[in-house]
């Protein structure tokens, strides 16, 4: 029997100052470069928390537009706005920088944020109104500190610093004084991942009606590593995210694979469930510091805001079938494996039309295909192209090669099959998953009967293989059927004993 | 351009002269395509990496442009670059990398 | 005269655009020795 997507959440927090502190590409021009134009001009087109919400991708992310609706506005997007744009959405929330960094310290557990005392006093009256901000979460707030502490921390103790509106407002301590996997640096980004991790689970949870008690099992698939020098990459982000969530009967693990990882965890989750080992698994990743601002001198120069200020989570739950959510297809699962090639063709054919052949699909016998769902809006104007349109037309390209569809409609199969992009440039976030949320609702609203979730990943980065990878599976409609073909029932086993034994007693009487 | 690769294209043309070295690029559209280009000839236009002010003024084309494919075994060709023949604007990285060679190569 | 016959090619690939293992096969065939090969990532 096959599992269901039986909810999702989407969420972003807001932090132009880490944009500034932490994305990779600021940091290094401030070695390479430190007098730089682009560093001088870089704070005057950082945006406002206000102009973050109403922005129309970040509105589609949260779910409070569909992505069609964000087909109809004319792009570029960065100088467009959703009238009356909520920080809430169907999916998830915006949540602003002042309120992350509580989160962060919320979500530390070693004491190693510390926080200015007025800036938790005055943040803490406000998270106390956040609806998912419960009375046990808030009270992991710790008090404050007095600033000179703090200060202090930074200018001697190699802390990483926390500002809120240009003034330092806390700081990330180091966990050792020569352990570089337990540096500040290190530790911030960590716990940026864990509290974005931690939004979404609080968040799916929420939104879908879900009891925290019933989760079994997380996987967090985001593309950090926590551990210390004797076990770098030790992990277990899952668990520490369930811990803070208040999923009590969850246990959990981590799955890394760069952007393709998402898709990789929800085919492992989706096959735990399958297979009876749990039957609640909940898949979330948190956001990445590194990638703030990661293409911002092209924005700069371009005269654009910095589009790359916001962190990015996610959270999706699998389930036993209820007959009701959409199924996940594992025997429509696409994989690109060692032999496959890294000629373009090679891989968009073993991702999507391997799997389809396996079931005598065609290419247009898949409504939606969800890929590389980066906001174009980033990408364009730094040179990547609009890169859910580039998979589309490989896509479509592939189809009119195998003879699905004809070369004049390549252009309206990018339009009926595919969709504009929405996701930030957040690795792994845009890779496929954010369309899960959308597609279970038009799945279950009879929009679409079917949608291909594609991941791939830039394995080469990491300098350990040069090979690419990618893997792909199939939601579609619930058939309905929610007991298993070929089980029998007590009933039918009772009547099979008594006839066996019928047989046996007849065999007997006969000899 | 990464900056890793421009410390690389850098050593390369001390070890091995620029006059013998030819850049194949295969960027996803003609705005990226020129300013590597612009990188490996007239120096990194961005000034952020060891190309800064270097003018090395390599041999450079993109992979689809007509000079490449012309000497590619063109099976070979269709196999790794055919389907993204139909998926980049072609016409537009020539367009981008043609008046940078033109400038910029020393070698041509 | 041949553009990468006996030439030494050095390739940056772009993981949107064509990955350097692609372009790796194309100029080999064309009896060009490739020197450094890499994919950059801007997503």
């Amino acid at each position: 029997m096959n599992s269901v997507i039986k909810g999702a959440s989407y969420i972003l927090a807001f932090t132009p100052e880490m944009v500034m502190q932490n994305g990779t590409t600021q940091t290094t021009e401030k070695i390479v470069n430190p007098e730089s134009e682009y560093l001088k001009q870089l704070e005057s087109h950082l945006r406002t928390y206000e102009q973050v919400v109403s922005y129309p991708p970040n509105q589609a992310y949260i779910g409070n537009i569909h992505p069609n609706e964000l087909a109809q506005i004319e792009q570029p997007w960065h100088d467009k706005a959703i009238e009356g744009a909520s920080r809430f959405g169907k999916y998830g929330e915006i949540m602003p920088e002042d309120e992350f960094i509580c989160l962060m310290q919320i979500c530390d557990v070693f004491d190693l944020v510390k926080l200015d005392k007025s800036f938790v006093a005055a943040t803490k009256e406000k998270l106390e109104q956040h609806p998912l901000m419960t009375a046990d979460i808030i009270a992991r707030l710790k008090e404050g500190e007095d600033a000179e502490l703090i200060s202090k921390l930074v200018s001697e103790e190699h802390s990483e610093a926390l500002y809120y509106n240009k003034e330092l407002v806390g700081c990330v301590k180091r966990a050792h004084d020569v352990d570089v996997n337990l540096s500040a640096h290190v530790i911030h980004e960590n716990l940026t991942s864990k509290a974005t991790n931690v939004l979404s689970l609080l968040n799916l949870v929420a939104k879908n009606n879900i009891n925290k008690e019933d989760i079994d099992y997380v996987i967090d698939c985001s593309e950090e590593a926590c551990g210390d020098m004797n076990q770098r990459g030790g992990g277990n982000f899952a668990k520490a995210c369930a811990e803070i969530a208040g999923f009590v009967n969850a246990t959990g693990s981590d799955v890394r694979g760069f952007c393709a990882a998402p898709t990789h965890a929800l085919i492992t989750a989706a096959s735990l469930v399958k297979a009876g080992t749990f039957k609640n698994v909940v898949v979330s990743a948190g956001g990445c510091t590194a990638k703030l601002g990661m293409n911002g001198k092209d924005h700069v120069k371009k005269g654009l805001p910095i589009l790359e200020d916001v962190l990015g989570g996610f959270a999706v739950l699998v389930s036993a079938n209820d007959g009701i959510n959409p199924e996940i297809r594992l025997d429509l699962v696409g994989r690109h494996s060692v032999g496959t090639g890294s000629s373009p063709q090679a891989v968009i054919s073993a991702l999507v039309t391997e799997s389809l052949d396996r079931a005598n699909m065609k290419i247009t016998d898949i409504d939606k295909y969800s890929a590389e769902m980066q906001n174009p809006d980033i990408t364009k104007p730094a040179g990547a192209g609009d890169v859910p349109m580039a998979n589309y037309k490989m896509i479509g390209a592939l189809g009119v090669k195998r003879g699905d569809i004809e070369k004049k409609d390549l252009a309206s199969f990018t339009v009926d099959h595919g969709m504009v992009g929405w996701a930030p440039t957040q690795g792994h976030i845009p890779s496929g998953v954010p369309y899960v949320g959308i597609a279970r609702q038009d799945i279950l609203d009879g929009k679409i009967k079917n949608a291909m979730i594609i991941g791939k990943g830039s394995l080469f980065l990491g300098r350990m293989t040069n090979l690419f990878d990618g893997v792909s599976f199939v939601i579609e409609a619930n058939q309905g059927k929610t007991k298993e073909e070929g089980t029998v029932s007590e009933e039918q086993i009772k009547g099979l004993i008594a006839q066996a034994l019928k047989n046996f007693a007849s065999n007997l009487l006969a000899e | 351009m990464d900056l890793e690769n421009q410390k690389r294209v850098k050593e390369f043309a001390e070890k091995y002269g620029a006059e013998n070295l030819v850049v194949v690029l295969g960027a996803a559209e003609g705005e990226a395509s020129g300013l590597a280009a612009e990188t490996v000839t007239n120096g990194d236009p961005t000034f952020a990496g060891p190309l800064t002010g270097v003018q090395l003024g390599l041999t450079v084309y993109h992979v689809c442009e007509p000079e490449i494919k012309n000497e590619v075994d063109a099976a070979v060709y269709d196999e790794q670059v055919g389907m993204m023949e139909m998926v980049l604007d072609v016409d537009d990285i020539i367009a981008e990398m043609t008046p940078i060679r033109e400038d910029f190569c020393k070698y041509l | 005269m041949s553009l990468l016959q006996g030439k030494k090619v050095i390739i940056i690939g772009d993981r949107d655009g064509i990955p350097g293992q692609a372009i790796e096969e194309c100029v080999k065939t064309a009896g060009a020795e490739v020197i450094f090969s890499s994919t950059e990532c801007f997503v």
